[in-house]
């Protein structure tokens, strides 16, 4: 048992301030176990999000140390002996109470996806498909939606009136998972652009640093995206052939 | 009658009606609600978190459905049997075979959806060894199907726009004229009171983990669908049978609890215990002899070919192996830190374990330090899954209350006195549709407004209120974890009767403290008030479990009796149905099991 000072961030909407507690951790313990143990003996209406406690739910997002993290994936021995840990609730969401954030804009952007639309099954009643095409989708469908790439991605964290006209990285992948996924029959091309926003990004990688699950957003979504994007709307050849097409 | 006070305050509560009323939004809920609002009535969910986090995202293995497309061998009559004997012939028949008929659509009907599972080499949906399935069964995505199912519903319910209450949780369920008109709720975010009218109400809550100690349920698991139901009038039944799923994590403690899937063992991981030994071999039941291989050499054979061999006793149904691995802690055979090995390490390459176990990989290497590809894992038996529930009729998961249905881990009769590991996702989607089919059909055919008494709801919110009046009193974590303590070292894996008696007596204090629980702060996301509201929940279906496993004196599936070591066949032959009385006071009836067509029957003659 070692004893730890953890800097709590407590307030609502109209504010709030960072506060100390002094509490006891055991070896192997995470950020999410000490919060718990200052909510049972210091502090029993400390809010905070979590569910699987095991990286799988992607509920306890915060930022330790000025970081997007989880929770229950940040081991106390990642700190020093002595070094101040300051936990706080997401920036990018408006606060509810002290770790919980409103996320309702992630579930407002999910609404105005395109459906998954599948063609037909084959003759003998199955969808056939290679392993090796299901995996690019299975990397994105590994998300958790934690929203650590969405608190982190500066297109919304810094600017709020980006928010109407930005999907950001979690939805930039579901756009990529549905875009590449071997039965699906939707073109979401010109929505990803004109709506979702992806233009936005310059690609700075932050999102896919903070990912939990390791999903390389950039690289693998958002940049294939932008490319289909471009071929659609700025392809010389398709683009007179619009035209022609239009005039006649 | 309601007062004139409490017949406006009931009217100043947010309100919303609807035909069909789903609680909890994890598999089952998810499926229920699709199908309701599929066919056209008015449909919500409510969820304790937000939409996508329930329990059902943990589900790692897979999800049991005889489509043959690893082995043509297989079909449903199979999966039945296999099912019937996981649940130590406990099971409802009936609901049995509807599931093995049935989950095969309804895994193809989640890639119609979206689902991207794992494919065989021709393309078709690849299918995974899981203990007690006697063919390569379960369609799976790595180790996180669970995480796919809950996306792929989700995604499914909001492309057609069913209306989700999220952050919700329901502590009361109303009726009039006996039957279910409405459910009373806050709102996490406020704490303030919501109520929903309905012509019907899904129940599809999940289970109860969270009233035992080391458990790998989250904090929502706390059989909340079984106490409201219980209230309102509904028998539960089967509450003795409570799994411990063999394998959950030991070290280090703050993870201890946490699930490693059936699915190391179903790609070759093998369990030894502290001196390197395969023990597994040393507890084969009689039940299962004929089946299971006796020698290493056969059960390493069996992986790669099934029909040659016999399979390994690291896949005996999850209540041998539990058991089994309490046993050899017991003995002083251990590992270093009270668990037993499991190892796949040493007998799979590092590629393959990382490319069919993502999840697991990934769990050890960052909470333990422990890479699966070099080491062998540490692991013991951790509180997983409740095989009882609501009491419900096979066909339309109707409940004994007019209007009030359950569906998946919330309902009893499926899996007996044990489930077999993948057939709890399949579970979910079968009955979560039929749910939702039969909940439609009773609001479509109900007739009249539903009435909703003022006072009922008044004097459910002056309750649930209480805590903030009092000062200076209990504090609810300390009651919870005094709970889980009691009932994890008394109610346990291994039971008998003095320990069970001094349970309930713990519970009955426990039941009076809690009436004097003081919580600090205001309604506004508080979670000492919403442990508080949570613990009523805990208790009753604590003293539900504690009392069913007084009555059984027997061991069968997920309930082991030291003082009665051995199934009885009296026993084999009755469910245990749970009641409450108006005064509070809970008991246990033995009812005759459902009987078997003689056409089933014959399946068990082989």
């Amino acid at each position: 048992m070692t004893d730890v000072t953890m800097r709590v961030w407590r307030g609502d909407a109209d504010g709030g301030d960072f506060r100390p507690y002094k509490i006891s951790t055991e070896g192997g313990e995470v950020v999410l176990d000490v919060i718990h143990r200052i909510q049972a003996e210091q502090s029993g209406d400390l809010a905070v999000r979590w569910n699987c406690k095991a990286g799988k739910c992607g509920s306890c997002s915060a930022e330790i140390n000025g970081k997007p993290r989880l929770m229950c994936m940040t081991k106390m021995s990642s700190f020093e002996e002595g070094q101040a840990i300051t936990v706080a609730p997401m920036r990018t969401f408006p606060i509810i109470r002290d770790l919980v954030t409103d996320v309702s804009f992630n579930f407002e952007v999910a609404k105005r996806v395109p459906a998954f639309k599948p063609k037909p099954r084959e003759a003998d009643g199955t969808h056939r498909m290679a392993q090796i095409d299901v995996e690019r989708g299975q990397e994105f469908r590994k998300c958790i939606e934690c929203y650590l790439c969405q608190d982190v991605c500066h297109v919304i964290r810094d600017h709020e009136e980006n928010k109407p006209q930005y999907a950001g990285p979690r939805f930039f992948l579901r756009y990529a998972e549905l875009e590449m996924h071997p039965l699906d029959t939707n073109d979401r091309r010109t929505i990803v652009r004109e709506q979702a926003g992806v233009g936005l990004c310059n690609i700075t990688k932050c999102c896919t640093d903070v990912c939990p699950e390791h999903i390389k957003i950039t690289d693998n979504a958002i940049i294939p995206l932008k490319e289909r994007v471009v071929d659609r709307h700025y392809d010389p050849v398709a683009w007179l052939g619009r035209k022609i097409r239009r005039r006649s | 009658m309601a007062t004139d006070a409490q017949t406006n305050m009931a009217a100043e509560i947010e309100t919303h009606e609807l035909d069909v009323l789903v609680i909890g939004a994890g598999g089952a809920g998810l499926r229920a609600a699709v199908e309701a609002h599929g066919r056209g009535v008015k449909t919500g969910v409510v969820c304790k978190s937000l939409l996508g986090k329930a329990h059902t995202v943990m589900a790692e293995g897979g999800m049991a459905a005889a489509l043959r497309n690893v082995y043509p061998e297989d079909n449903w009559q199979v999966h039945f049997r296999d099912t019937m004997r996981g649940g130590k012939m406990l099971n409802n028949w009936r609901m049995a075979q509807i599931h093995a008929q049935e989950a095969p659509d309804r895994v193809n009907e989640l890639e119609d959806w979206g689902a991207l599972f794992d494919r065989t080499p021709d393309g078709r949906i690849l299918q995974r060894d899981f203990g007690g399935h006697r063919y390569a069964r379960l369609a799976h995505v790595g180790d996180r199907t669970g995480l796919e199912l809950i996306r792929t519903l989700q995604q499914r319910s909001v492309a057609r726009g069913v209306e989700v209450y999220m952050e919700c949780t329901i502590f009361q369920l109303l009726t009039s004229d006996g039957k279910v008109s409405g459910a009373l709720g806050y709102w996490r975010e406020t704490g303030r009171f919501v109520l929903f009218k309905a012509k019907a109400i899904v129940i599809a809550t999940g289970g109860s983990g969270r009233c035992f100690k080391i458990t790998s349920n989250s904090w929502e698991c706390t059989g909340d669908g079984h106490a409201l139901a219980l209230r309102a009038g509904a028998d539960l039944m089967d509450m003795e049978f409570f799994q411990f799923h063999p394998t959950g994590m030991v070290w280090p403690l703050s993870v201890r609890g946490l699930l490693v899937t059936e699915g190391v063992r179903g790609d070759g991981g093998t369990l030894r215990n502290g001196t390197g030994h395969r023990f597994m071999f040393d507890y084969i039941p009689a039940m299962f002899q004929a089946e299971t291989a006796d020698t290493e050499e056969e059960a390493d054979a069996w992986y790669d070919d099934h029909a040659g061999n016999r399979r390994t006793p690291d896949l005996l149904p999850r209540d041998e192996v539990a058991r089994s691995i309490n046993s050899e802690v017991k003995a002083g055979r251990g590992s270093p830190h009270g668990g037993v090995f499991l190892d796949i390490a040493s007998r799979r390459s590092a590629d393959y374990i990382r490319r069919r176990l993502p999840s697991m990989y990934h769990q050890f290497m960052e909470l333990a330090g422990v890479d699966i590809t070099k080491d062998p894992m540490e692991v013991a038996p951790t509180a997983h899954y409740m095989m009882g529930g609501i009491r419900v009729d096979a066909d339309s998961t109707a409940a004994t209350v007019p209007g009030l249905f359950a569906a998946g881990e919330a309902a009893a009769g499926l899996h007996g006195s044990n489930r077999l590991g993948g057939n709890s996702l399949s579970d979910l989607v079968v009955f979560g549709r039929r749910a939702g089919v039969a909940a439609t059909e009773y609001a479509e055919g109900r007739e009249g407004a539903v009435a909703v008494d003022g006072g009922d709801v008044a004097e459910a919110c002056a309750q649930a209120l209480s805590a903030f009046e009092r000062e200076e009193g209990e504090n609810p974590y300390t009651l919870h974890r005094e709970l889980q303590e009691a009932m994890h070292s008394l109610v346990g894996i291994i039971r008998t009767q003095s320990e069970i008696d001094q349970a309930i007596d713990k519970i009955g204090e426990l039941k009076e403290r809690s009436g004097n629980i003081s919580v600090e702060g205001n309604r506004a996301y508080n979670p000492g008030w919403n442990l508080t509201m949570d613990l009523v929940s805990m208790l009753t279906v604590s003293e539900a479990i504690a009392r069913s496993a007084l009555a059984r004196r027997e061991s069968r599936g997920g309930h082991t009796r030291d003082d009665f070591p051995g199934p009885d066949p009296g026993f084999g032959k009755i469910n245990h149905v749970v009641r409450r009385a108006d005064d509070g006071t809970i008991s246990v009836t033995p009812e005759p099991l459902p009987e078997m067509p003689a056409e089933l029957r014959a399946l068990f003659d082989e």
